[in-house]
């Protein structure tokens, strides 16, 4: 089963490892990160995508909210959420296929940011099933290199998650 | 006005004024400035131990008798490392320690230097919290948050990295010790749901056999008179679980013993019975449920615990409370005594379900655990040097342990009058905790008796603290249970048909009358019955009053632990008695 945590933490050293171990001692593996400092830069803010059972990411957050450097935990998928990716794909663009490529990135609402002769460097922001709709479309034997941020999340409405009550 | 010191003064200033008063040390490059600035301190006891894990046992036991965090000191490298099973058995246990270490590099760079290591990376799965200290100014606030981490919620080790540079430097710094620790990450809760607690108390009321099975959580979270006034009022059975010996008194009328493996028959039948368990500060650990499946089947679970991600974790709780135990009860207390029908103590509650329970006392004709008429008369069984020393000191020492078979015929025969004084390390299983744990709970209360119970192997694991005790004058009382074998293990091998793999062992072993002579204590052998009882009375004499004594008891080899529920015991039905 899907899970994205939104994990607000101190911005210090050695708050990560501590974040990212827990899930390594359960054999759980990490799909997807994205961590930056917030709008107050003593806190950073993670956006955590794994797969794996409820009972043991109850167990693992209950292990997060435990961690002295982590201010609050929330499981984004039990609240309406928006998630974004943002994706950088290099691909070979050669003779013809170069408007088809072109095309096709328009299509997915990309944005070619680097060029040359016979390669594009497409960026693309969305939802993670959208990039990976894009690589599909464009093909493996086109992809060069894909680098990938990891998903960012947010609740909907006017529900922030702040520093406030732990784990809420 | 503030006063202006170097690091190292700050660093002992700062735990001067936390507090501490005793700290386990083994010296090396990286900490031995700070001998300087604690040898001008009175305040502080600096104990000089033989090794760092030595250094991190005695903390644990100075913690658990006390309370108070045991604070290490060490340097860096192998003097770290060498700590983390110590750390590591106090994180399993909850237990309150601050370790303290050097390291050879400045600032958070990583050096190439030979004895570098990254203690904290080391250390983190292991740890409530650790510290890299990054300026010499913060020494007060981290040494305060340290404490404050350690020994609040549920307690745990902290590690605190100092780097060379800060104490090298001659630089004063203003010491400003902060008036509250502000942890926004860090809020233990302080009470349990109003709401929850009074659920608790109405089930319990319409409950027909509840049970109450308390765990360490109680005596760490010093709830031990809390829960006997709350047992009393409504006349509950009480189980405990190892860490929880002692929370409520062995010789209670309530007392069932302790629960699970090797646990006490009558717990382990209350436990298949009850409809209602109110599980206080445990967190069900794995060799006292058995099979989370068949767990104390036809129950209710009420779960309270400090910790959060204790409760539900192995066996579902139908109502969770998380708080402070003390806390708690205090408040199922105040409920019970508003309620008419519960204002006076009551004997006459849960009548048939104490019918029942007694109907298995009866079954099992007093002592279920006495299996001694099974082994060889002529050989000492462990069951007898329980039973002398329960004779001699009634409860009232405090008791170490290391682990094996000597640790769980103590823990089943032995019935402790008060919390703390039960010493054991039951999460990790650290075999060589006994010996360094009892001196540091003799330094803790230098008026008490302090006994340690180990095993021949066990105690071969970190006698060389017997130095550390003839250097302070140490009278702690050692029995070693030696049955010239593993015998927990080879009582595993036993049972699973695997071959001996201990050939040879028996032969090796040392003499320990002369070894621990060698160290300049007191050792006497005793082979038979009436040998142990000599030794025994001279060890707690006035004669020995100020003499670490170590007792060489030679007892029955072949003898299994008893009763011992087969693995994958259910607790259910009275299948369990009669093992
Ligand atoms: C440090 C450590 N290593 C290994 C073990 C596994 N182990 C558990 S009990 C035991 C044997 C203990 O022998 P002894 O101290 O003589 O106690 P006995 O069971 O004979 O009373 C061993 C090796 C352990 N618990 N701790
Ligand atoms: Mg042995």
């Amino acid at each position: 089963m899907k899970q994205l945590l939104a994990i607000l933490f101190e911005n210090e050293v050695g708050a990560l490892a501590r974040v990212l171990g827990l899930f390594a001692q359960r054999n759980v593996n990490i799909e997807s990160l994205s961590v930056a400092p917030t709008e107050d830069t003593t806190m950073s803010r993670l956006t955590l995508l794994t797969v794996s059972d409820a009972q043991t990411i109850e167990q693992i957050t209950k292990h997060l909210n435990r961690l002295v450097g982590v201010v609050k935990v929330v499981n984004l998928v039990h609240v309406e959420h928006v998630e974004r990716e943002l994706m950088l794909v290099k691909v070979c663009a050669e003779g013809e296929e170069r408007q088809e490529i072109k095309r096709t990135c328009d299509i997915f609402r990309g944005q070619i940011v680097d060029v040359t002769t016979n390669t594009y460097t497409v960026q693309l922001v969305g939802p993670t099933a959208k990039l990976l709709g894009f690589l599909e479309t464009i093909g493996r034997a086109h992809i060069l290199e894909v680098v990938r941020s990891g998903t960012c999340g947010i609740t909907r409405g006017a529900r922030a998650l702040s520093v406030g009550s732990k784990g809420a | 006005m503030t006063p202006m010191l170097t690091a190292d003064e700050m660093l002992v200033r700062a735990l001067v004024d936390q507090g501490i008063e005793h700290i386990f040390w083994h010296p090396g490059g990286a900490n031995f400035p700070y001998h300087r600035a604690l040898s001008n301190c009175e305040e502080i006891a600096l104990v000089l131990v033989r090794h760092a894990l030595g250094a991190c046992h005695m903390a644990d036991g100075y913690a658990r008798a006390t309370g108070c965090p045991g604070v290490v000191m060490l340097t860096s490298g192998s003097g770290a490392t060498n700590s983390i099973t110590g750390i590591a058995n106090a994180y399993m246990d909850s237990v309150p320690i601050i370790v303290i270490c050097g390291r050879d590099s400045t600032g958070h760079s990583v050096s190439t230097q030979l004895d570098e290591t990254d203690m904290i990376g080391i250390s983190r799965p292991v740890v409530k919290h650790s510290y890299v200290l990054p300026s010499a100014m913060d020494i007060p606030r981290i040494v305060r948050e340290a404490v404050f981490v350690a020994t609040s919620g549920r307690p745990g080790p902290v590690v605190i990295d100092v780097p060379r540079s800060a104490y090298e430097s001659k630089d004063k710094y203003e010491y400003v010790m902060p008036e509250t620790v502000s942890l926004r990450g860090y809020r233990p809760a302080e009470s349990g749901h109003a709401g929850q607690i009074k659920k608790a108390l109405d089930a319990l009321l319409q409950s027909a056999r509840p049970l109450i099975y308390a765990g360490g959580g109680v005596i760490q979270g010093k709830a031990s008179s809390e829960l006997l006034t709350f047992a009393e009022r409504l006349n509950l059975p009480v189980a405990t679980s190892l860490m929880g010996l002692g929370a409520i008194p062995g010789s209670n009328r309530l007392c069932l013993g302790m629960l699970g493996l090797h646990g006490s028959c009558i717990a382990n039948n209350a436990i298949a019975h009850t409809d209602l368990v109110l599980a206080l500060g445990t967190r069900f650990d794995e060799r006292a449920i058995n099979d989370p499946e068949t767990f104390c089947p036809q129950a209710r679970v009420i779960h309270v615990d400090i910790d959060p991600s204790s409760i539900s974790k192995t066996i579902t709780a139908d109502l969770p409370i998380v708080g402070p135990v003390k806390e708690v009860l205090s408040i199922l207390n105040q409920l019970a005594c508003d309620k008419q029908e519960l204002q006076s103590k009551r004997n006459d509650r849960y009548v048939s379900w104490w019918e029942q329970i007694e109907g298995w006392w009866h079954k099992l004709s007093g002592d279920e655990h006495d299996n001694r008429t099974e082994s060889n008369s002529e050989h000492i069984h462990p069951q007898d040097v329980v039973q002398v020393l329960y004779e001699e000191t009634q409860g009232e020492v405090f008791i170490t342990t290391d682990v094996g078979q000597h640790q769980i015929f103590f823990a089943q025969g032995y019935k402790f009058s008060s919390s703390r004084r039960w010493v054991t390390p039951g999460g990790l299983g650290t075999m060589g905790f006994g010996l360094p744990a009892a001196l540091g709970v003799q330094f803790a209360v230098p008026q008490g008796t302090v006994v340690c119970i180990t095993g021949e192997s066990s105690f071969l694991v970190n006698l060389q603290e017997l130095s550390t005790c003839a250097q302070y004058d140490l009278p702690i009382k050692v029995f070693c249970f030696n049955n010239g074998t593993l015998g927990m293990v080879n009582q595993w091998n036993q049972i699973h048909g695997w071959e001996n793999g201990l050939l040879g062992y028996p032969e090796s072993m040392p003499d320990f009358v002369q070894l621990v002579e060698a160290f300049g204590h007191r050792a006497l052998r005793a082979s038979t019955r009436d040998e142990l009882k000599q030794a025994v009375s001279l060890a707690f004499s006035q004669e020995c009053k100020n003499q670490t004594v170590f007792v060489d008891v030679r007892v029955d080899p072949n003898v299994r632990l008893l009763p011992r529920q087969e693995s994958g015991f259910s607790t259910s039905d009275s299948s369990s008695v009669g093992h």
